[in-house]
């Protein structure tokens, strides 16, 4: 694979990384990445990939684009109101960086459509705001032997861990979904918007470093912080051979459409409005 | 007084304690929406009768379920 003169010149701080190089480049070039929710999460994860010069950047969402998405999702406008998400989101990634392919997926991720889209990508990144769809990204992807980053943020704080094949996954750390409305979304109880960066750039991070083998990837450990305090803790944890997926004897074994709250399919019809 | 780790700060307690009792103990609101490692070693709600022992490190793990809308 070769570049061109102004490539090496859009890709030098990489290429000067002694971990990273022309060949770690390369290695970025050549990956596709699916982001799962071009929102709080997904935007600056997208802006960050596109501008690292990764080669493919799939990205499913159904959603267009509210008012109220504007205090954290970076990567929509206030142009972009009521613009498919998706549709936004390739814009602005092609005006950054028109190496960059996009696919672009206007529509919910579900058990139907799942293994058809994440089949075409290395690695994909949970961006999503519910746990229905966090437990379907997360067997989608044990079952079909795919890596993903896990992320999650409410009011002040984000968690996020990485999943390769053989570490633990999502439910080696919570077995099931919480009944609906147990536990608020962003939604329902609020996030401070600069959350959704701080937690977005981590799983960027943690993209770059599974396609170019830098370092250690965060699997086996769940990293959490609270921006109140800006404390960060790393929590180590492993695969449960009770786990439900990949435990010694699954019960999941196929994908599942757990019930979204009535909270959800408020706020996702007022969205579509 | 025994000396524990809840999740990476030290508390000092009186032993015999459970893990139920631990929990109620640090006011965590929805027990039932908490994963919890003993030693790095998951516990399964039925074993949350485990009584807690010197020098135990246990951690919580809490469900964040925002990133989009």
């Amino acid at each position: 694979m070769d570049f061109t003169e102004d490539q090496i010149t859009r890709y030098s701080r990489h290429i000067l990384l002694q971990d990273v190089g022309v060949e770690g480049q390369e290695k970025i070039k050549a990956g596709k990445v699916l982001i799962i929710g071009a929102g709080g999460l997904g935007a600056p994860v997208a802006f960050y990939l596109a501008a690292a010069g990764l080669g493919t950047i799939g990205i499913i969402d159904g959603d267009v684009v509210d008012l109220s998405n504007l205090q954290r999702q970076i990567i929509h406008f206030t142009a972009d109101v009521n613009k498919p998400k998706v549709l936004s989101a390739k814009e602005k990634i092609n005006q950054l960086n028109p190496d960059v392919k996009v696919n672009i997926y206007q529509e919910l991720f579900t058990s139907e459509n799942a293994f058809d889209i994440i089949t075409d990508y290395d690695f994909i990144v949970d961006g999503t705001d519910n746990f229905p769809v966090k437990f379907l990204i997360n067997d989608a992807c044990v079952l079909a032997g795919k890596p993903f980053s896990h992320g999650g943020i409410l009011r002040f704080e984000g968690q996020t861990f990485t999943h390769t094949p053989g570490n633990a996954c999502y439910r080696c750390l919570f077995n099931s979904p919480p009944p609906p409305n147990a536990v608020p979304t962003c939604s329902q109880a609020g996030v401070l918007g600069a959350i959704a960066g701080m937690l977005g750039t981590i799983q960027a991070a943690e993209v770059l470093k599974y396609f170019t083998g830098v370092g250690e990837l965060l699997t086996n450990r769940l990293l959490s912080f609270n921006a109140k305090t800006m404390d960060f803790r790393t929590i180590r944890t492993k695969r449960s051979g009770r786990c439900p997926v990949c435990g010694e004897h699954p019960t999941v074994t196929t994908l599942i459409d757990y019930e979204q709250t009535a909270c959800d399919l408020a706020s996702h019809r007022k969205d579509k409005r | 007084m025994a000396k524990i780790k809840v999740n990476g700060e030290v508390q000092e307690l009186k032993l015999p304690i459970t893990l139920s009792e631990l929990l109620i103990l640090n006011q965590v609101a929805q027990p039932d929406m908490v994963s919890i490692q003993l030693n790095g070693e998951f516990v399964y709600q039925e074993d949350y009768a485990t009584i807690i022992n010197d020098g135990d490190e246990i951690d919580f793990l809490y469900f964040m379920g925002g990133g989009s809308k």
